[in-house]
């Protein structure tokens, strides 16, 4: 936790958000809004439209040179960028469409609603940067808006600390992605990235692996990989729902895009540890973005780190297709880079759908507290089917939408080769380990915010008095609904964008048929369609075993009591009593903070007349490894300000000898 | 597509659907004679199940279409795994879905169903048996795909059918080391899905130790019928899994005739007769664990599977 609440912020989007008070305001705002969100589903359907154009074969390159001042800007189509246009494209679409009701229901203020659409620019212009300071332009573009979005409701203090850790944390990542960069174009010679592929090969190893690691520091802080997440379970939470589907399902797929372009395609096949360790670093994200998700109760942090997780897996793949690139058994690679990439897509899918549907339930009901929330399903019914389907693709059960990428991700780990490789032969086992454990507490995760959240009874008032989201909010989970039912039924529909994505880098895709997956020489094969067709007719034929036809329909009658009068809503498991067993099996990784107030009655302090309970998992990663950091800035801080005492000789003494060494110094 | 392994999953799920109420009267019967009662014959959960689907079928007040259609998801996804798991034959008519991971995945889409049942009726027990039944699934998962992972490394392939038919031609290479260790790991996700003792006992309704009961309180007539024959299938179905992964023996190849069929039939009838007589007579000498004592015995079994699965990466020769 960076500790900002006390501090000036300093980045500043001090734009007063313009009081709710005559009717002319109201209508202002919504046609902002209205303007907002078409202009990013515009934003979204041209990513769309550029991305097939790439991934079709087009392979343009342009330079415009009067955009930027001195470089001025390079564009490419290339499969691998195209695929990623498509994908933030479509998340782009279903954000924009929603955003119209999103922004006049929530009073989201102009300045914000005017970054949207450039936010959405720049998710879309980043994979079709064709040259580095174009691509790091994009970047910092991408970087700066979202920033800006994450502060859009800087009244309240923990967006205020969000903004401020995500700003400190996104820039820190630029500056690694820009010495990265600009080393790999320097040595090289050259900025365009087409041209840097082949000539990265020549480089000295040393060059290639600060380069590598950079970059991975870079990309990884993007993506959300532990231990560099600290960002994005604040982050994602505090903007607006539309930018945090935004960024949950785009922008951390643009740090997999920068580990894909520099790490495996610019400069690899690299040597064996690089693969190793972003193995490595999938396997710890993985484990850990999942504890976290299935002990939160709060709905939109809970998917936050839901995210993490999935880019863990994402990157288990990179990893072992990493490993093998160079080996001799391309098609396990094959299916690895396969899996990343279905995975990346399926993510982005049941992401966006799950952040607009929790965006629903907070305009809804005002919270994001699984606590407090419940019985929605009723008031809500179109937001809970969104949440159910989303939800079942975040569990990646049959019949949902990240079923078959990690299906794809199992397949290359039990057919990675064994025997001479002794560390591999360590490694995997702990990757197949960390893929199962994510898998099952995905379905507790799930299965808690799918159940506390929008079944049973309503645990407070506002859950009460929800109403079903406007339709414009409907029409952009139901753009994310779709593509999750079709990713999860039919796949091979990504068939040609993984090919020709697979196609920039050393690999090769597996060929994914439309109904059937089968994967090369026997290995395996599953149909998805097919399995949910037969789960359909097997749930039918249950469901007619019980059925007599002379029985009647079913009578309401009321729960039974235990014998007590009434149940209240409060005898209910909340998110947190539902998680508190698993959260007692994983103590020690948690270290849950519990706070017990009680408070006694005036005449004895036996006599309690309430008491609260609280408990909430800490992030020991955070604790352990950035306070330490922040402690020692501010340390040294307070001897840089030694020097600062008032006087303005001093100071003017100060910048003379200073200007006086650098004299000397560049003579 | 020929007719024949179409026809064997058909009966696989009818078997299994039949059997699954008698499995579950052997296993009482063995309790009852183990511990000096008469018991009340092997046919009573048949008896049950016609009473209770002649009863009313009630709606709890607040409840959703979840809890609707919660014992049909459960019950289907158990006949879906009964008709495609190798039970009777290694050919699958549905080969794609015969797949280890996919097989898992189902068998889970049932816990889910049930565990957001309990949720859905806003009851205190129905909350804190899905709390604690999706602890133990979120477990046992993992330890389930792990261990048979361990099984799939050796066969080169996750194909449920696959793998029996590795065992079956090769039984010596099921005696090693990471065999040993899958089996066990096995067995105590067999116990901990299933609901037996030492992790939850399925004869009584003892408020705070429950889990299973506790999610089906609110359920009567058809639905609870329905709810407890999709338990018996799901135990019927692991047992006939864990039988035929580690003793394949009698279990028709592909092509075979119509004679074999009926002898692996009787085969497989006989194993999961023996292992659900073995089960209900260890289940007599132990006791049920502290809840909180679970996950220590779950993560000993995802210890196990994880070595299963790292020393056959280690020892077995390369391959596959």
């Amino acid at each position: 936790m960076i500790p900002g609440s006390s501090q000036p912020s300093g980045t500043t989007a001090t734009q007063s958000l313009p009081k709710p008070t005559s009717d002319a305001a109201v209508a202002d705002r919504g046609a902002a809004a209205i303007v907002s969100g078409a202009l990013t589903t515009a934003v979204g359907a041209a990513g769309i439209a550029v991305g097939i154009a790439a991934l079709g074969g087009s392979t343009a390159v342009g330079h415009v040179d009067w955009l930027f001042p001195l470089v001025g800007v390079d564009w490419r189509l290339t499969g691998l960028g195209g695929f990623f246009a498509l994908l933030t494209g479509a998340v782009a679409l279903a954000a924009g469409c929603y955003t119209v009701g999103y922004a006049r229901a929530e009073r989201i203020g102009r300045f914000p609603l005017a970054m949207l659409p450039l936010f959405a620019a720049a998710l879309v212009a980043v994979p079709l940067a064709g040259s580095v300071p174009t691509f790091l332009l994009a970047w910092e573009l991408m970087a700066a808006t979202s920033t800006v979005l994450v502060l859009a409701d800087h009244r309240r203090a923990a967006v205020r600390v969000a903004g401020l850790q995500y700003a400190v944390l996104t820039h820190l990542s630029y500056a690694a992605i820009l010495v990265g960069l600009l080393l790999l174009a320097a040595v090289a010679k050259t900025a365009d990235l087409g041209a840097l592929t082949g000539a990265a090969a020549s480089l000295p190893a040393g060059t290639r692996t600060v380069v590598f690691l950079a970059c991975l520091i870079g990309f990884g802080t993007k993506a959300g990989l532990v231990p560099l997440h600290a960002w994005l379970p604040r982050a994602h939470p505090e903007a607006p729902s539309p930018v945090s589907a935004l960024m949950s399902a785009a922008m951390v797929a643009m740090g997999c895009y920068g580990v894909l372009l520099v790490a495996v395609g610019i400069l690899g096949p690299g040597p064996r540890w690089w693969g190793l360790l972003v193995l490595l670093v999938g396997i710890g994200s993985a484990v850990f973005g999942v504890l976290h998700a299935s002990v939160t109760s709060d709905l939109k942090r809970l998917l936050a780190y839901s995210t993490t997780e999935n880019m863990g897996l994402v990157m288990i793949a990179v990893g072992a297709a990493m490993v093998l690139a160079g080996s001799d058994r391309p098609d396990i690679a094959a299916i690895a880079i396969t899996a990343a990439l279905i995975h990346l897509c399926t993510h982005a899918a049941f992401k966006t759908l799950a952040f607009l549907a929790a965006g629903s339930v907070l305009v809804a009901t005002g919270l994001r507290d699984l606590d407090r929330l419940g019985g929605l399903a009723r008031p809500m019914p179109a937001t809970t089917i969104g949440f159910g389907i989303a939800g079942l693709g975040a569990a990646g059960l049959p019949v949902g939408a990240g079923f078959v990428s990690e299906w794809l991700l199992l397949q290359s780990l039990i057919h990675y080769p064994r025997g001479a490789d002794t560390v591999m032969a360590l490694v995997i086992p702990l990757a197949m380990g960390a893929v199962a454990l994510a898998i099952g507490l995905g379905v507790m995760t799930m299965v808690k915010a799918f159940g506390v959240g929008f079944l049973a009874r309503a645990r407070s008032p506002e859950a009460m008095r929800a109403r079903e989201a406007p339709p414009t909010m409907l029409a952009g989970m139901g753009i994310a609904a779709l593509a999750c039912l079709i990713l999860g039924l039919a796949p091979g529909l990504l068939n040609p964008a993984v090919r020709a994505a697979a196609a920039d880098l050393p690999f090769a895709a597996v060929p994914i048929g439309a109904a059937m997956l089968r994967l090369p020489e026997g290995l395996g094969s599953i149909a998805p369609g097919l399995l949910a067709l037969a789960l359909v007719v097997a749930i039918a034929l249950a469901t007619v075993l019980v059925r007599r036809p002379t029985q009647s329909r079913p009578v309401e009658r009321a729960l039974w009591a235990c014998g007590a009068d009434t149940l209240s809503p409060r005898m209910q498991y909340t998110a947190t009593s539902y998680a508190q067993p698993l959260q007692r099996v994983f103590d020690p990784i948690l270290q849950p903070e519990t706070e017990l107030r009680v408070g006694t009655a005036p005449q004895s302090r036996y006599v309690i007349q309430q008491a609260s309970y609280r408990s909430r998992a800490q992030d020991a990663i955070e604790r352990r490894m950035y306070l330490p950091v922040v402690q020692g800035v501010r340390t040294l801080s307070s001897w840089v300000r030694r020097a600062h005492t008032g006087s303005v000789q001093l100071y003017l003494a100060m910048g003379g000898a200073g200007l006086l060494a650098t004299l000397l110094i560049t003579r | 597509m020929s007719g024949l392994p179409l026809l064997v999953a058909a009966a696989q799920a009818a078997g299994v659907l039949l059997a699954a109420p008698w499995v579950i009267g052997v296993m009482r019967q063995v309790h009852a004679r183990l511990q000096g009662r008469v018991g009340a014959g092997i046919g009573q959960p048949w008896r049950d199940l016609r009473k209770r689907m002649r009863k009313q079928q009630i709606r709890p007040t607040g409840t959703t279409v979840v809890f609707l259609i919660a014992p049909a998801v459960i019950a289907g996804s158990a006949l879906l795994v009964a008709a495609v798991a190798p039970l009777i034959t290694t050919e699958s008519a549905l080969d794609p879905i015969a797949d280890l991971f996919a097989v898992v995945g189902l068998l889970l889409i049932g816990t889910v169903a049930l565990s957001l049942a309990g949720l859905d009726t806003g009851t205190a027990f129905g909350g804190m048996g899905s709390s604690r039944a999706i602890m133990i699934a979120a477990l046992v998962e993992p330890t389930l795909l792990l261990a048979v992972f361990a099984l799939s490394i050796p066969a080169g392939s996750s194909n449920l059918g696959a793998i029996v038919s590795t065992t079956a031609r090769d039984p010596a290479q099921i005696l090693t080391v990471p065999g040993a260790l899958a089996f066990v790991a096995l067995i105590i996700v067999i116990v901990a899905e299933t609901g037996r003792l030492p992790v939850d006992n399925p004869s009584t309704h003892l408020e705070l130790t429950m889990i299973h009961e506790a999610m089906e309180l609110e359920y009567a007539g058809p639905r609870l019928a329905l709810m407890e024959w999709a338990g018996g299938m799901r135990l019927t179905v692991l047992l006939a899994l864990l039988a035929n992964l580690f003793f394949p023996w009698g279990i028709a190849e592909p092509g075979a005739g119509a004679l074999a069929v009926l002898v692996a039939a009787g085969a497989i009838a006989a194993k999961v007769a023996v292992l659900a007589c073995m089960l209900a007579a260890a289940e007599v000498f132990m006791a049920k664990l502290r809840l909180f004592r679970v996950p220590e015995l779950l993560a000993g079994s995802f210890l196990l599977a994880l070595m299963a699965v790292g020393t056959s990466s280690l020892l077995l020769p390369a391959g596959g």
